[in-house]
């Protein structure tokens, strides 16, 4: 277990307020402009020799996603941070508590990471659900400028440096970074077309990083603690610190932080009180947020949670959202459901992904209450491989993969189901559908 | 220039060029739905998959990717026919199963697609979704269960049209393409996006149900609703012109054609002249060809005939009356019938000198009293290419919206002489500066146009700047056969007769000798006629146009004219008989020759180049432009007049009368 000395996230359950005071007491803004002293390219050493890989879900390492920003930005194009704080997978709800309860970490983080890579400004992108959160964090930003924290010469360090928080409308489509360029823009949220990444031509145009809360939120700590610190938890390409977010039938649901690669037993037995009925009834779990194939409760068991062990056994850490399902769980419709929230955020502009999703989740619905064919099992899994990798966006593998993981681990489940039903409605398995012409 | 492999065949590509480009340049046909050459990158579709490497082990969309060295593409692979299937399968999902009633059919992009590139079948056993239809306006039809969503239509009216008015609501399966608050759009180029949707969404209202492509002759020949002269292509069945869309040039239209050019062709079967007329007691009685010719050869003329073109004429009819007049003993000719007097002496002077397609180069640009969104649709769409590459726009005129924003100097003529310090400052470091005088400044403004040749230094190395805008197809021709009087059109008043080739704009009352029409549209200028000679219109007449820059261009005749109507140089050819005044050519070929004998510039078809050596003209300008000169874009000659869709056009989106329409 994580020892209390080694948490960044020092109130991440809101014991404390959040406000810059006790956020100073809690070691934050403590002697900012030592940091930023370190000078740019140092600060990105650092995080590269820490090791900390990107926390919103693809896990692309920050500090070299930092270094790819233009080294001496034109006067008509300045660089930007923006972060994303659009957290809208369900299982995720980490950088929801860090801006509640922790607002001014990541205003610090947004603050280091910016001067880093000799950003102008920082922008964050904060999910339109999120109301309240929103609130704090303008007040954290006000905060922050009324003690001279950020804006004109930050921290006393004569570096200039503004943060904007803009809301979101409630759209998931605007957590993908090119998408949220487009919303923050004022325009229609949708993905772009890579190449130009946006490093080369990002917010308006200009070079910009986009980066999760977590990522910069943890960055000033690294650098006061050092990279070694950070880098000494975790296995190897894994490293460091992250916040969980255990959700579905253990007994005690909570975000906790944990040391990388910890196993999926000992974290849930450390932090949440163990499986709803004990280990023999875990049936499936959702080690990653949504948009990851499910794993089968025997893979999962050991598995090490972090980027590699996960891939391992044919999922993903994502955001570390780990929604674990009993075998009360009706897995089919758990995945149905999902289906039906991709079908819902497709923003509809290439092919594969407006069509596809609506298609997989019809399918989906059909096979729930096994209204379909058994060859339709195979052609639900073909539909998914003629979504995955053919949009613009990830949005389209995200709506594809939980159903390779259903029919890779549950077919007997589907099998049985149009089966079972065929039974009922007497004799022949149920034929298809007719097309609608 | 990088050097690729495609389905190794090695091809060098300019840098900037897309691997679709490559593609193409290996002679590999990449399907594709949302890529339009003249458009922004959509890269939505996904049909336009092919596997590259090095990269991503999945498909790459080609139409967006760079083309980069040492990239090997591969087009035929499994992984790119999978690719290609499964995006048609996802398409036609739920695309509606209706081709056999669908306008779009037989040329219709999702249906060659499917066929070429699909699977044959569908696996898809849900209900398929339907759309709503949206309003768009008078011209395009739209049935959106058949939209496939590419976006072409948006990315058209936003970059070439100009008006932000068609956009995509909802999002996922629900995304629906519509105009703003479902208004009509409010574009003269609206018709093109009938022309971009690879799909049967937005067709052509006025042309629906009326003809399959298979039916219809196509005939290529030249657009005469303005002085752009656009290349188009008139589809006939029968006897009747059914549609016209637009070839393409990339030196005159691209492949645009405004509205009016489009659709103003239902006109050419409504208020036609189908017979000679002569008036008997001051009323227009039917009457015999010979009859006609008679009441004609009766007039005691003395030699003071003249002859007025109207707008849309052709350079053979013009020529077979000028050798009339000639023979009558007279050179009383004029086609710019509202009365323009501009000197003529430089043709030089009156063209548009840059070139349409040389407008786009342009870095500084000076508008003088031209709305060029109504004159010239297809000259601003080239406007709006210049300032995407960084040009200025100043204008001299009555504020008016022209899809860009430009410099509004004030409407006073006398600015030409005294130009704001910005104004000259931007020229000054312009490499191509550029002025267009319209026909609003012409009058009264041409000498202190020609002036700012030398003041903005308009003439460089290779370059000449200055413009006039004409606005009449026949105009540059006109004045090439000499269809300029001195004084303008009041030389012409008191000839003892007159005849008005198609011309319907002119004062009829200052004529008060006797008026003979020739043309097609019984419009003001048959009214005003003693004897009306039934004439053919540019769809049924074979002839030479200029265009506003020089640019000569030949037309084929589509279909045969009505009734006892005849090809204009005909019946000049039969009058001068009547009229003991033979014409000396008695084929068209031979007008022909002798029309090139006397002008060799119109022998070759293509730029003319006139000699620059403007005449000194003395004078300022001044008087403030009240307004210009078309005041509705859709009536501006006999055909649009005539034509109900025109007039629709005109009362929807000029005059703002609403047309309440019952959904579908």
């Amino acid at each position: 277990m994580l020892a209390d000395k080694d948490r960044i996230f020092t109130n991440v359950y809101g014991f404390q307020p959040w406000t810059l005071q006790a956020a100073r007491a809690r070691g934050d803004w403590d002697n900012t402009k030592a940091l930023l002293e370190l000078g740019n390219d140092k600060i990105i050493d650092v995080v590269k020799a820490s090791g900390l890989r990107g926390r919103g879900g693809a896990g692309f390492p920050t500090g070299t996603k930092w270094s790819f920003m233009p080294k001496e930005p034109k006067a008509d194009r300045p660089n930007f941070l923006v972060i994303n704080a659009d957290e809208s997978e369900p299982g995720s709800c980490k950088d929801r508590e860090i801006i509640r309860h922790d607002p001014h970490k990541l205003i610090e983080g947004a603050l280091v990471a910016g001067f880093a890579m000799r950003a102008r400004a920082a922008y964050i992108y904060i999910r339109g659900e999120y109301i309240r959160e929103a609130e704090t964090l303008f007040a954290a930003v006000a905060e922050a400028y009324e003690a001279g924290l950020i804006g004109k010469n930050a921290c006393g360090s004569g570096y200039d440096f503004d943060v904007f928080v803009h809301r979101g409308a409630g759209a998931y489509i605007c957590g993908e970074e090119t998408a949220m360029l487009e919303s923050l823009e004022g325009k229609k949220g949708q993905p772009r077309l890579k190449p130009p990444f946006p490093a080369g031509a990002g917010l308006y145009g200009c070079p910009t990083t986009v980066n999760n809360v977590e990522s910069i939120a943890v960055a000033p700590t690294i650098l006061r603690r050092g990279a070694d610190w950070f880098a000494s938890f975790g296995n190897e390409n894994n490293r460091g610190t992250k916040l969980f977010q255990i959700s579905g039938h253990v007994n005690k649901p909570c975000v906790v932080e944990e040391a990388m690669s910890i196993s999926f037993r000992e974290l849930i037995e450390t932090h949440c009180g163990g499986i709803r009925g004990g280990w023999d009834n875990l049936l499936a779990v959702i080690p990653g947020g949504s948009s990851v194939p499910l794993v089968p409760a025997a893979q999962i068991i050991d598995a090490p949670m972090d980027f590699d062990g996960l891939k391992a056994v044919g999922s993903g850490l994502g955001t570390a959202a780990i929604i674990v399902m009993d075998k009360s769980t009706d897995v089919v419709r758990a995945i149905s459901r999902i289906s039906y929230f991709y079908k819902h955020e497709s923003c509809g502009q290439c092919t594969p992904c407006r069509e596809g999703t609506g298609w997989m989740w019809r399918v989906m619905e059909r096979l729930r209450t096994g209204d379909a064919d058994l060859s339709e099992i195979d052609m639900l899994q073909q539909v998914t491989k003629q979504v995955e990798g053919h949009s613009i966006c990830a949005l389209g593998d995200a709506a594809a993969w939980p159903i390779q993981g259903l029919i890779k681990h549950f077919r007997p489940e589907l099998e049985r189901r149009i089966k079972e039903r065929a039974i009922v409605h007497g004799g022949d398995l149920a034929p298809m559908q007719e097309a609608a012409e | 220039m990088p050097k690729l492999k495609v389905d190794g065949i090695e091809v060098e590509v300019p840098a900037g060029a897309t691997v679709l480009q490559a593609c193409e340049a290996a002679g590999k046909e990449i399907p594709r739905f949302c890529y339009h050459e003249r458009l922004s990158i959509a890269g939505n579709c996904r049909m336009c998959l092919v596997e590259v490497k090095p990269g991503p082990p999945k498909p790459q969309a080609s139409c967006a990717l760079p083309a980069a060295d040492n990239q090997e593409v591969f087009t035929t692979t499994p992984m790119v026919k999978h690719a290609r299937e499964g995006i048609m399968e996802f398409l036609l999902i739920n695309h509606p199963l209706d081709c056999p009633i669908c306008d779009q059919g037989g040329e219709c992009d999702l249906q060659d697609q499917s066929v070429a590139y699909g699977r044959g079948q569908s696996r898809f056993g849900e209900n398929k979704r339907a759309v709503t239809e949206k309003y768009m306006g008078p011209i395009v039809k739209t049935i959106m269960t058949r939209c496939i969503q590419c976006t072409r239509c948006i990315r058209f009216a936003e970059e070439v049209a100009g008006v932000e008015e068609i956009g995509a609501i909802y999002r996922g399966e629900n995304m629906q393409i519509t105009s703003y608050l479902e208004e009509a759009v409010t574009s003269e180029l609206s018709g093109n996006v009938v022309d971009l949707c690879p799909v049967g969404a937005l067709t052509s209202k006025p042309y629906a149900y009326e003809a399959r492509p298979w039916e219809l002759r196509r005939t290529l020949t030249i657009d005469v609703m303005d002085a752009v002269g656009t290349n188009i292509r008139l589809d006939s069945r029968g006897r009747q012109v059914l549609r016209c869309v637009p070839r393409i040039n990339e030196d005159v239209n691209e492949e645009w054609a405004s509205d009016k050019t489009r659709h103003a062709v239902d006109g050419l079967v409504r208020r036609r002249l189908d017979q000679p007329f002569v008036r008997v007691n001051g009323k227009l009685k039917p009457a015999s060809w010979d009859e006609a010719f008679a009441a004609i050869a009766a007039v005691d003329h003395g030699g003071s005939v003249a002859a007025v073109a109207g707008d849309l004429v052709d350079c053979e009819t013009m020529y077979a009356a000028k050798v009339l007049l000639r023979g009558l003993g007279s050179s009383l000719l004029e086609g710019r019938q509202t009365g323009m007097d501009y000197d003529t002496s430089s043709l030089a002077a009156v063209n548009f000198n840059t070139t349409i397609a040389g407008t786009e180069e342009a870095d500084a640009i000076l508008l003088v009293g031209t709305n060029l969104r109504w004159e010239a649709p297809l000259v601003n769409t080239r406007i709006r290419k210049a300032i995407k590459r960084g040009a200025k726009v100043f204008a001299v005129g009555p504020e008016t919206d022209l899809t860009y924003n430009a410099e509004w100097l004030g409407a006073d003529l006398a600015l030409l002489g005294d130009l704001p310090e910005a104004v000259v400052k931007a020229f000054a470091n312009a490499k191509k500066p550029m002025v267009i005088v319209g026909g609003g400044a012409l009058k009264g403004g041409h000498a202190a146009s020609l002036k700012l040749v030398e003041t903005l230094g308009l003439i460089k190395d290779g370059w000449n700047g200055f413009n006039v805008l004409h606005m009449a197809a026949s105009r540059m021709g006109g004045l090439m056969l000499g269809y300029a009087a001195k004084g303008g059109i009041a030389d012409l008043a008191e000839a003892k007769l007159a005849f008005f080739l198609g011309a319907d704009e002119v004062d009829f009352s200052r004529f008060l000798g006797f008026k003979v029409f020739i043309g097609h549209h019984g419009d003001k200028g048959a009214a005003a006629a003693d004897v009306v000679l039934p004439g053919a219109s540019y769809a049924e007449k074979s002839g030479t146009w200029v265009n506003l820059e020089g640019r000569v261009q030949r037309g084929e005749r589509a279909v045969f004219p009505p009734g006892d109507a005849r090809e204009d140089w005909s019946i000049l050819r039969a009058l001068s008989d009547a009229m003991r005044a033979t014409l000396p050519f008695d084929s068209f070929a031979g007008l022909r020759e002798a029309m090139y004998a006397e002008v060799p510039a119109l022998r070759e078809q293509g730029l003319v180049t006139f000699d620059w050596n403007p005449p000194a003209l003395d004078g300022t300008a001044s008087g403030v432009l009240e307004g210009y000169p078309i005041k509705d874009f859709y009536l501006t000659n006999a055909i649009c007049r005539a034509s109900p869709t025109m007039q629709r056009c005109s009362a929807e989106l000029v005059h703002g009368e609403t047309f309440a329409e019952a959904a579908e």
